[in-house]
């Protein structure tokens, strides 16, 4: 077991070929890529608007943060304590304000997120404002990458599973859905479970790779940028997540040589994509059925070519 | 001591009403949250502080000049980023607002640089008692300004064709179009007034505060927002009343000992009342419609 775990938490293989800034960025990238697949099974694919994923995170950060530090337990159990209080409280969440529609629901998760994030703000086994230091640096980039692949997988099994299909099935009509048998409030409340466990993943992880924690990292805008990734690569689509993720978490990184002018451009970057991609990047594109659409006109190329 | 709370809180509950008339119009006719809306209120607030220092102007003209500034921004901003975007789902206008809230804040951070501006001295401090209640010049100004402009913007909505315009539109997009209304350009009117009343607010929250920052739209934006939903987002009297009832709760708990919690206070507020009045103080239910 130990060996495994030491393999996991080794970077020297990247090291070989990147410098630690490019692997810092990296486990970055693959961090924010688990939350925003955890939003994607709200949003994307069950269709219930979240404005306050990063408060999410923030409970798995702490509650990872404190697991490890505090009470002294080994970083694989800090990561999955971070996970399952996130998805406690996602629960409890859940259940009252599932029951609202549409908007009303995404504007209940804004406040919730804003709630959490001052009462973090006032904590004292938090740090309050002055914030939480000294987590141990467990998080490596071989493991996010394994959560990563984890996560899509566990992403892809989930979406084309029975229950995958009914979270669809209330997306696209709700009533409808209904009328079909499917137990609406029950298969929300399991994706919202879902969803939020792995951004309290993603946050422990976050946690344990920056060392430091503080409430004003987890504001609204952080939940907004989380939903940006997903509405940007387009909804529902995993590709399309990872798409606008990676793009969106790296544009910053890039635009740096432009320095200050760096978010101005980012904030008119997401106001052209849309205009430009309104479903997002990868809204509505199946890849697969795109690669089997090329394949088949080759078929026909060929076939006619024969002739 | 509860008099001097609610008078307060009446002040403060003024300026927020004025910033959630601007989301609860917009959302009433477009379903659109605007994120962008509160950074229309920061700007408005700095064109005043501009008007009053560099073209030595008093505050009438200063206010004029900011809503009049904010109008053509807020316009120009539908035109822009939602109104391409019109008709394609729910989510990407709102991404599209959310990147322009990050793009006016930057600005103005690069313009301005981050840290908070004084509000030049354009009231005297003057203190009036009644009794034990204490009133001072601004507070006055506040109250009467955010009546008259909402007193005006009723006014509007109720007898001018174009404000029966927008209600027709907020009824029911289609079918006003298909009755000869030009929606876009009510929409565009829309925006016009709710930008111009933020930008009232931004100055006036300003003098009261006497602090202008390039943050200061983030956190009036969203409790606005909590207001407008609170007294039923769509509705104007709702979200004057939401406006106020956010305002007086938040220096009640203030007085009452939370203040450490102070920003938290709305948004408890918020999902108490959505949880028991799912559509707001004043909104219609939603109908379920196959």
């Amino acid at each position: 077991m130990d060996t495994i775990f030491n393999i996991l938490l080794n970077d020297s293989i990247f090291k070989a070929f990147l410098n630690d800034y490019y692997i810092q960025v990296l486990t970055m990238l693959g961090i924010y890529l688990i939350g925003s697949l955890g939003l994607n099974l709200i949003t994307g694919v069950t269709g219930q608007l979240s404005f306050g994923h990063a408060a999410f995170l923030s409970i798995g950060a702490y509650a990872s943060a404190i697991t490890s530090l505090k009470l002294g337990m080994p970083f694989p159990i800090a990561i999955l304590a971070g996970g399952v209080m996130a998805s406690i409280w996602g629960i409890l969440l859940g259940f009252p304000t599932l029951r609202l529609s549409g908007d009303y629901l995404g504007i209940a998760t804004l406040g919730f997120g804003e709630i959490v994030r001052v009462v973090f703000l006032n904590l004292s086994i938090t740090g309050g404002a002055l914030g939480m230091a000294g987590i141990p640096r467990n998080s490596s980039l071989t493991l996010v990458i394994f959560v990563v692949f984890f996560t899509i997988w566990a992403m892809y099994r989930l979406e084309n599973s029975r229950f995958g299909r009914a979270l669809v099935a209330i997306r696209e009509d709700e009533i409808a859905a209904e009328a079909m048998g499917v137990n609406i409030t029950n298969s929300k409340i399991v994706a919202f479970a879902l969803g939020t466990f792995f951004a309290g993943v993603s946050g422990g992880l976050y946690a344990h790779l920056l060392t430091y924690l503080n409430p004003s990292d987890f504001g609204f805008l952080k939940s907004f940028e989380f939903l940006t990734f997903v509405v940007l690569g387009g909804l529902g689509s995993i590709p399309g997540v990872i798409l606008g993720t990676s793009i969106l978490t790296l544009a910053p990184e890039f635009l740096r040589f432009i320095a200050d002018y760096r978010m101005m451009v980012y904030g008119l970057l997401m106001v052209f994509m849309m205009i430009v991609r309104p479903r997002g990047l990868l809204g509505g594109v199946r890849l697969s059925r795109v690669f089997k659409k090329k394949l088949s006109q080759r078929d026909k190329a060929s076939a006619t070519g024969a002739n | 001591m509860l008099g001097q709370q609610l008078l307060n809180g009446l002040t403060l509950g003024a300026t927020y009403a004025l910033i959630a008339l601007g989301y609860t119009m917009v959302y009433g006719i477009i379903q659109l949250i605007n994120f962008a809306h509160g950074e229309i209120y920061m700007v408005g607030a700095f064109v005043g502080v501009l008007m009053v220092t560099v073209f030595k102007q008093g505050l009438v003209v200063s206010l004029v000049a900011a809503m009049l500034t904010c109008m053509i921004i807020g316009v120009s901003i539908e035109r822009i980023a939602y109104r391409p975007l019109r008709g394609s789902t729910r989510l990407s206008p709102l991404i599209s607002a959310i990147g322009v809230s990050i793009f006016l804040q930057t600005l103005m951070t690069k313009v301005q640089g981050p840290q908070p501006v004084g509000f030049p001295h354009v009231i005297e401090d003057a203190i009036y008692k009644f009794g034990s209640l204490e009133i001072t010049k601004v507070q006055i100004l506040i109250l009467v300004v955010a009546s008259l402009l909402m007193a005006g913007l009723t006014f509007i909505v109720k007898y001018v064709k174009i404000g029966k315009a927008m209600r027709a539109a907020s009824e029911d997009y289609d079918a006003a179009s298909l009755m000869g209304i030009n929606v876009n350009r009510v929409i565009s009117f829309t925006f016009a007034i709710g930008s111009s009343l933020a930008a009232a607010g931004g100055v006036l929250v300003g003098i009261y505060f006497n602090s202008v920052s390039p943050l200061m739209g983030v956190s009036a934006g969203l409790k606005a927002f909590c207001a407008a939903v609170l007294g039923g987002i769509g509705s104007i009297p709702g979200a004057m009343l939401g406006g106020i009832f956010l305002g007086v709760a938040e220096t009640l708990g203030i007085a009452g000992g939370f203040d450490l919690y102070k920003d938290a206070i709305a948004f408890t507020l918020l999902i108490v009342v959505l949880l028991f009045r799912p559509t707001g103080l004043l909104g219609r239910p939603i109908q379920r419609k196959v």
